[in-house]
């Protein structure tokens, strides 16, 4: 038991991060309103960058440019692809964000239970 | 020529993004038309070369930018991805010029040239996928013909298609991320994010971090499974299908869930397949328990539907249970049957929806009840709708019995009696709700929403008929279609062995 | 003409005939003269081609068409061989006379969309030779399903309700059967002999044990349901709900005898009887045909509506094509292709003549037939041939294949197969008898007198039923052709 909490103390980086991950998932699923499913999704999101860059740092490495002087380097390779998906979880929520203020515009809310009322009225 | 040759991977998919951007400069939808139309046209030309090099001399390795793999991105073409390209890239081609006429009369004027845009960038991202031997690479087309999908779908004329798009948005996005957790894992593990060098390097790591490969392979199959519409992960498609405007909905089903599924079949088989035995993780049992959920529930759906449109989108969720039985299969015969229904499946539906959208175009309507005796007004496309239908019962001589036929055997040489009586089964509950639009849209006097229906004009009319004889001729002639097929399932079994 | 013509080209025009007339139909839609000239072209190019294949056929000769591999395993071919001469005879010959008749009968009830009518009935009959002419189960399974898509709209022509509820049934069972249990065994006997290709001796030799063998002919046997075998006959008599032309040629001739032709090939040509003859397969096929032959004479004696009459009527007769190939030796099998012949004449005589009364005296009814044949001879005197030939009696073309189903049963002590042809051919006559004698031998009741119009009706309807009459009276005198096709299908 103690064994165990001491490894996820160890590994508090990687707690973090599920956390997020199921946080995210959490609103998304559980809340009705549009905007907060996108701020869920961004949290969820940012779990995944954060599951990438943590093991990026090598213990004991350094900066990744080349010196003589070192022999271990941090991985610069996760921050690249996390580059990337952040710009397309940018693109996502930008997206989500506009459909959400369409629906706005057409129906007059935001909310989920709401918006199923309308539809099933019509 | 000689020049560009080397190069056409890398074109297969440059070309429709720039197509792209420029379609996005413009202001008027015309131009933007014959420029969408020029870029589809030369995609199978692409293609088409690509997977016939591939036939003669085998794979196609391009790095792109000239870095090696395993650290540069890698373009890599063999016979599955070469065939998938060629589907994605015809199938555009043939139903680009059906879009000039049902987007001018779906769409508003103002958004056409936006319209080509997306859709240029979707077949951007599609062809990408397919032809990338990148995972990570693969992400990020597969986001690029994602959030394209997304405002393709929201474009849609009824305002429920804003939140049918929003819906997808917020599952494929979920989907897109699973993914990208499950290839972070994988990533941890090998170092490598190209697809063959992580083959390789699975095996090695197996022993040691099998914990974490299964629970990359977990996220990546259940990531990739919502991309795909598996059920239960299915609930964006009739949604998104039934309201987006008719065009798009004929494209998206031929292409983007085939393109998912090809994703799928290139991990399950090139990469985990090869790397370590998959057999004692319960994979394929999920997948068939699944597929034949799909099958069935599905097509029962369908049979309830009032929609047009909505009945065609339940009807895909049970045709994609189809392919993915194949996969669950994973057999010589199952293999080839999912494989060649992808093909099958993509000349079906495309003939459906599009005829649905001409219906649409003439009646201003998808409610089935208000197309009664449209079959009167509307012969031609009636007549490749009932074509196309009797393709998805899987009557012989067209494209449906072809799948099924390799189906059963694949399930037969399993000695799974009981996956035969679902396909059947399932057969059977897809001749009701087939039966029922026939027998609305012939035997029923035309409701007044149809009386001044007529053949939709030749440019929205050819498509459609092309596409139907398409799915009698390749039930009959399967050299094209069974063939590659088979050759692809030998590649993809014979590297387990 | 045989030796201008390659016997394979033969072949490919027989079956091109229907379908090119299909296409040109629709053509000439404003002019039904020449649009029912199209439809007598087709028919007489078809005859012409089948009987002149008959020669070579009878000489031994098994001309071969192979048209394309669709995959591995399955291809689309053709091979004439005698059964399928013989159907392909009786059926080409019959839509000639057909022909005739629906021109009369459409143009005389002004039915409406003829055009259709007409197209649909020319790819039926197309899809019926293709299915003749089948060299492996799979080219005979797509025209089998072809037919009952051709003949749907035919089955819904009325439009009325009662027409689209019955279309309903009749593609469900059909459809539904061959995809549930016909489909599926022709993927297993695919899977067991390497091979689908009809064969003397049956492909499945010592392929499967016995309870396998018997999964796979009670797959076949159910599953092809256009051969009526019950519990798969519902959709017979909803069917009826088509004008008789379609009654008549479809729904006694080329349908249903593609349903026990199917059977009878499977049975001789996939299996082989020696195979199923050792597994002892013969009993409970006997039951199964008995029983429909018996259950389905019942019926037939409760019915007031004619044609449901004559629907339950087929649906006995067919199983005795059933019983012929359950009783599993060379004798019943001639008997059961003769029986394919004969029933064919006679069950279309019938059809022609109840459609007759329904034109010219607008009666459907049994009960309402008395005193008929005073004023409708001709009708009533076929009708009368007809149901002698049903009943099995000389001079009817009937009598033969009964006879040696019958010889057959005894010589192998099926005492049940004889129990059952005794007892149906009593209830044949029971349900067939009373009409005729009312017709003939009652007053008509005087009220319809004064609003019926009386007399024949118009002269195709007459000749073409007159002929029909005569075929089944000719096939009795004159059984060559039959028996030697017949004989030769054993023989080869």
């Amino acid at each position: 038991m103690t064994q165990m909490l001491f490894t996820l103390a160890e590994h508090y980086n990687y707690v973090i991060t599920i956390f997020l991950m199921m946080a995210g998932l959490y609103i998304v699923i559980a809340r009705g309103n549009l905007v907060k499913k996108l701020v869920g999704l961004s949290i969820f999101q940012t779990s995944v960058y954060l599951l990438y860059i943590e093991p990026g740092k090598i213990l004991g490495g350094t900066a990744p440019i080349i010196d003589p002087a070192f022999t271990v380097y941090s991985n610069p390779l996760p921050h690249v692809l996390i580059l990337t998906a952040i710009v397309v979880g940018v693109a996502t929520l930008a997206l989500g964000l506009a459909l959400a203020v369409r629906i706005n515009e057409s129906y007059g809310t935001i909310e989920e239970d709401e918006l199923l009322e309308v539809d099933r009225e019509t | 020529m000689t020049a560009v040759w080397p190069h056409l991977p890398a074109l297969q998919v440059v070309i429709p993004l720039i197509g792209a951007l420029v379609a996005g400069l413009l202001r008027r939808g015309g131009v933007a038309f014959v420029l969408a139309t020029a870029v589809s046209w030369t995609m199978p030309l692409i293609a088409g070369a690509l997977l016939w090099q591939v036939l003669q001399t085998g794979p196609i390795s391009y790095h792109l930018g000239g870095w090696q793999p395993p650290w540069g991105i890698e373009y890599r073409i063999d016979v599955l991805n070469g065939f998938v390209l060629v589907l994605v890239s015809v199938i555009g081609a043939v139903i680009m010029p059906y879009a000039r006429l049902s987007l001018a009369f779906e769409i508003d004027e103002r958004n056409q040239a936006w319209t080509y845009c997306m859709y240029l960038l979707c077949l951007t991202g599609l062809l990408g996928i397919t032809v990338t031997g990148d995972a990570f690479n693969a992400f990020v087309f597969l986001e690029i013909s994602s959030l394209s999908t997304y405002v393709l779908i929201a474009l849609g004329r009824d305002r429920r298609a804003l939140l049918s798009a929003f819906q997808y948005l917020i599952m494929g996005t979920i989907g897109a991320t699973f993914y990208v957790i499950g290839i972070g894992l994988l990533y941890l593990v090998t170092g490598t994010l190209n697809m063959a060098d992580l083959a390789g390097r699975l095996g090695p790591a197996w022993p040691e971090h099998s914990r974490a490969i299964v629970a990359g392979a977990t996220f990546i199959v259940v990531g990739l499974g919502l991309k795909l519409a598996l059920f239960p992960l299915h609930f964006w498609l009739p949604g998104a299908y039934a309201y987006a405007p008719s065009w798009v909905t004929a494209f998206l089903s031929a292409t983007a869930t085939k393109v998912a599924i090809y994703l799928l079949v290139r991990f399950l088989f090139s990469i985990f397949g090869v790397a370590f035995d998959t057999s004692g993780l319960p994979i394929a049992a999920m997948i068939l328990g699944l597929s034949v959920a799909a099958m069935v529930i599905a097509s029962f759906i369908a049979v309830f539907e009032t929609d047009l449109k909505r009945m065609l989108a339940y009807s895909s969720v049970a045709q994609i249970g189809y392919i993915t039985l194949g996969i669950g299969l994973a057999n010589e015969a199952g293999l080839t049957g999912g494989l060649v229904h992808v093909v099958n499946h993509a000349l079906l539906k495309a003939t459906l929806f599009l005829a649905a959208g001409a219906f649409f175009y003439r009646a201003h309507t998808v409610q089935l009840q208000d197309l009664s005796g449209i079959g009167r007004r509307m012969p031609l496309t009636a007549a490749a709708f009932t074509i196309a239908g009797f393709g998805l019962v899987g009557t012989p001589g067209t494209v449906g019995f072809i799948s099924k036929w390799y189906l059963v055997i694949g399930a037969l040489d399993h000695s799974w009696w009981f996956v035969v009586v679902f396909i059947v089964v399932s057969s059977v509950i897809a001749l009701v709700y087939v039966g029922r639009v026939l027998e609305i849209v012939w035997l029923r006097a035309p409701s007044s929403q149809c009386a001044e229906a007529g053949d939709p004009p030749a440019s929205m009319l050819l498509p459609i008929l092309a596409l139907a004889a398409a799915t009698i001729y390749f039930g009959l002639e399967t050299e094209w279609t069974a063939r590659v097929v088979e050759t692809a399932t030998d590649m993809l079994l014979g590297r387990l062995r | 003409m045989t030796s201008l013509i390659a016997p394979e080209s033969l072949i490919g025009i027989a079956i091109l005939a229907p379908f090119a007339g299909a296409l040109l139909i629709p053509a000439f839609r404003r002019h039904p003269n020449l649009r029912e000239a199209v439809t007598l072209a087709s028919a007489v190019v078809l005859c012409l081609s089948v009987a002149a294949l008959l020669p070579g056929v009878l000489a031994g000769a098994r001309p071969d068409l192979q048209v394309l591999d669709v995959v591995p395993g399955l291809s689309l071919a053709f091979k004439v061989e005698p059964l399928g001469m013989l159907f392909a005879l009786v059926a080409a010959s019959l839509w000639v006379v057909n022909s005739l008749y629906s021109i009369g009968y459409m143009r005389t009830n002004s039915e409406p969309r003829q055009t259709g009518f007409y197209v649909c009935f020319a790819v039926a009959l197309g899809s019926t030779i293709g299915l003749a002419f089948a060299r492996n189960l799979f080219t005979l399974f797509l025209f089998y399903e072809a037919l009952t898509i051709a003949t749907y709209p035919l089955v819904t022509h009325k439009l009325d309700h009662q027409a689209v509820r019955a279309g309903r049934l009749y593609l469900l069972l059909l459809l539904g059967s061959s995809l549930l249990l016909f489909l599926p065994a022709i993927v297993v006997t695919w899977m067991l002999a390497g091979t689908l290709d009809f064969t003397p001796g049956g492909i499945l030799g010592g392929k499967a044990d016995a309870p396998l063998l018997t999964l796979l002919l009670a797959l076949y046997i159910f599953g092809v349901g256009k051969a009526a075998v019950m519990p798969m006959h519902f959709w017979l008599p909803a069917a009826m709900v088509a004008p008789t032309p379609v009654s008549a040629l479809l729904h006694a001739v080329a349908v249903v005898k593609a349903g026990v032709f199917t059977i009878l090939k499977v049975v001789m040509l996939i299996f082989g009887i020696e195979t199923l003859s050792l597994a002892g397969q013969s009993l409970w096929l006997t039951v199964i045909a008995g029983t429909t032959i018996i259950v389905a004479s019942v019926i037939a004696l409760a019915q007031d509506n004619l044609k449901r009459r004559l629907a339950y009527s087929t649906i006995s007769q067919l199983s005795y094509v059933v019983l012929g190939a359950a009783i599993l030796t060379p004798i019943s099998l001639v008997g059961a292709a003769l029986h394919i012949a004969a029933h064919a004449v006679g069950k279309i005589t019938l059809f022609f003549a109840a459609g007759s009364i329904h034109t010219a005296a607008h009666l459907t009814q049994v009960s309402q037939l008395d005193g008929l044949g005073r004023r409708m001879p001709w009708t009533m005197g076929a009708f009368a041939i007809g149901a002698l030939a049903m009943i099995g009696v000389p001079p009817t073309a009937g009598f033969l294949g009964k006879w040696f189903i019958m010889t057959a049963a005894v010589q192998t002590s099926n005492w049940l197969a004889v129990a059952v042809i005794c007892t149906s051919t009593i209830l044949t006559a029971g349900y067939f008898l009373p009409i005729v004698y009312r017709a003939f031998f009652r007053a008509p009741p005087s009220a319809h007198d004064a609003r019926h119009v009386v007399g024949e009706a118009p002269w195709p309807i007459v000749l073409a039923l007159t002929v029909t009459a005569a075929a089944t009276l000719l096939l009795f005198i004159w059984p060559e052709i039959p028996f030697r096709l017949a004989t030769s299908m054993i023989g080869s």
